[in-house]
């Protein structure tokens, strides 16, 4: 549940939740592509620290911490598989080199998840589906969308209890061999999923009594516009952008382990 | 008998849902806990039997440490009714649902069905034991769960909100077996809101609010005070309000069962004939 925890909204003012949240994406798949064409250790510890000050700045570090806690043991998997691979293809030998690619590597999905959680801590639900709608998504797949995301925590909630319900009958959800565990959670999952169909059923029930879709074109009381921090964020998104394509192709990256050998 | 002492609680969102609860429930006790929304009555029963751990302070079952016993191991004494039997039917037949928890605790065949059959007929559901539990109505799956419970025959019993949902009759059959329990040695917990069908069992009554119990007594003293009880956003019983509001004719203050009240009132107009 940590990794989830991570990417949870909660309500904060800061700079970067009033951000428009279509800035924000295309900020994101800056970070994302910029991140996608390095596999040098140096440009990817500077796509990582660049970000640190936006998570300062809207005031997420717990929860962007949590996440980084929650992305710690896929980025150990990825660690390990690139450093036995590259270990077994060097005749069983530690070549510097490719430990600082390991690293990289490594580091390239850490940016990735620190990029999308510092996206979906500062952009709430309904933000999100505006600006979906804005982009002239259909408002049935917005609404469905939105409601999933709320949806969420909900369920993680419902299946607590039902966990507690079922562990006050007996049922010992660590007990037996692997498949014993995995059929633990049959009585589990079966209220989960018929409650929450009983919920979507009333769900679809209270909104259609609340007049849903009467109107064709809807209008909202909330409308996303440009302000002085977007352009901010667009210009930055630009430069990054820019000054990753333009290294990548212009210069000859020094690796870490010769940077650390020249100067001692 | 279950035994807290001073246990506090916090949930993982910083909530702090117990703060400071001492009490003593001796065996054969029969207990209704009752207060405003989020006083903490449901964090409370959970920690009897093991499935919240509390945070500071201790609770003891049976003399057993929850903190130191699963929680598969206490329930085989201290039988939890969830509010919403959603929350636990997914058997195809209201027969393996309810041998879902004999068979956890390693009952054996034969006597699963004797058990089965037994709690069947308790709650008058021997008609339903081949039916899917999610074909039946509200109030049969709140007894279908109820079912599932009592079949391991547990010594402690606890009910959260018996009564949401039912319909008076059910309500009634509800205190009956509860009664009945209660002339078995059975401890029982009920958490409720449902003033009027706590006044019926004429339960021991705690009053929690803002996660410490503010009154603990007989519910004829608890429940018409009407001090107390608004303390816990509960008003006492419409018998009692009556009783209290009519000071002229010094009637007394702890009446909370209709017939007691019933037979005061026509002595009293017995009197006046004369």
């Amino acid at each position: 549940m940590s990794v989830f925890s991570g990417l949870k909204f909660r309500k904060v003012y800061s700079p970067i939740h009033s951000l428009d949240p279509r800035i924000k994406f295309i900020y994101v798949c800056a970070i994302f592509a910029a991140a996608i064409i390095f596999w040098e250790l140096i440009p990817l510890i500077a796509l990582f620290l660049i970000q640190i000050p936006l998570v300062l700045l809207a005031r997420v570090r717990r929860e962007w911490q949590r996440s980084m806690r929650g992305a710690a043991f896929l980025a150990t998997i990825i660690f390990l598989t690139n450093f036995a691979f590259s270990f077994i293809g060097a005749n069983y030998k530690i070549v510097p080199s490719d430990l600082e690619r390991a690293i990289a590597l490594t580091l390239r999905f850490v940016v990735l998840v620190e990029s999308f959680s510092v996206f979906f801590l500062t952009t709430s639900p309904d933000h999100l589906g505006l600006a979906l709608e804005q982009t002239h998504v259909p408002y049935e797949f917005v609404f469905a969308f939105t409601t999933a995301v709320r949806f969420v925590p909900v369920l993680a909630e419902e299946a607590q209890t039902i966990m507690d319900a079922q562990k006050a009958r007996g049922l010992e959800l660590e007990r037996g061999n692997f498949l014993k565990r995995i059929r633990n959670y049959i009585p589990i999952l079966i209220p989960l999923i018929v409650s929450a169909i009983r919920r979507s059923l009333e769900l679809a029930e209270a909104m259609e009594s609340r007049a849903w879709g009467a109107t064709k074109n809807r209008t909202n009381l909330y409308v996303l516009r440009m302000h002085k921090g977007d352009l901010i964020l667009i210009a930055l998104t630009i430069l990054i952008l820019a000054a990753a394509v333009y290294v990548r192709f212009n210069v000859r990256i020094p690796s870490m382990y010769d940077i650390l050998t020249k100067a001692f | 008998m279950i035994e807290v002492s001073d246990i506090h609680f916090t949930y993982p969102n910083g909530v702090e849902a117990l703060k400071g609860v001492s009490l003593r429930i001796e065996d054969g006790e029969f207990v209704a806990i009752m207060g405003q929304n989020g006083a903490g009555k449901t964090t409370l029963v959970k920690h009897f039997n093991g499935l919240l751990k509390p945070s500071q302070g201790k609770v003891l079952v049976d003399k057993q440490d929850t903190t130191k016993t699963s929680v598969a191991k206490l329930a085989r004494n201290v039988g939890f009714v969830f509010q919403n039997p959603d929350h636990q039917l997914f058997s195809e037949t209201v027969e393996e649902e309810i041998a879902f928890a004999l068979k956890n605790f390693g009952f054996k065949e034969d006597v699963i069905e004797k058990r089965i059959t037994w709690a069947l007929n308790l709650l008058g559901l021997a008609q339903y034991r081949k039916t899917s539990p999610f074909m039946l109505s509200g109030g049969e799956r709140k007894r279908v769960a109820l079912a599932s419970i009592l079949a391991w025959d547990p010594k402690i019993l606890i009910l959260d909100e018996p009564t949401i949902g039912q319909d008076y009759e059910q309500k009634e059959k509800l205190r009956q077996f509860i009664l009945q329990m209660k002339t078995q040695k059975k401890t029982i917990v009920i958490v409720s809101h449902d003033v009027e069908f706590v006044a019926e069992c004429n339960p021991r009554v705690l009053l929690m609010r803002d996660g410490v119990v503010i009154a603990d007594g007989e519910a004829e003293k608890i429940l018409t005070d009407p001090v107390t009880c608004e303390k816990a956003s509960i008003v006492p019983p419409q018998i009692a309000q009556i009783f209290l509001n009519l000071p002229d004719l010094a009637l007394p203050r702890n009446v909370i069962d209709v017939y007691e009240a019933q037979r005061i009132l026509l002595g009293i107009a017995e009197k006046s004939r004369r």
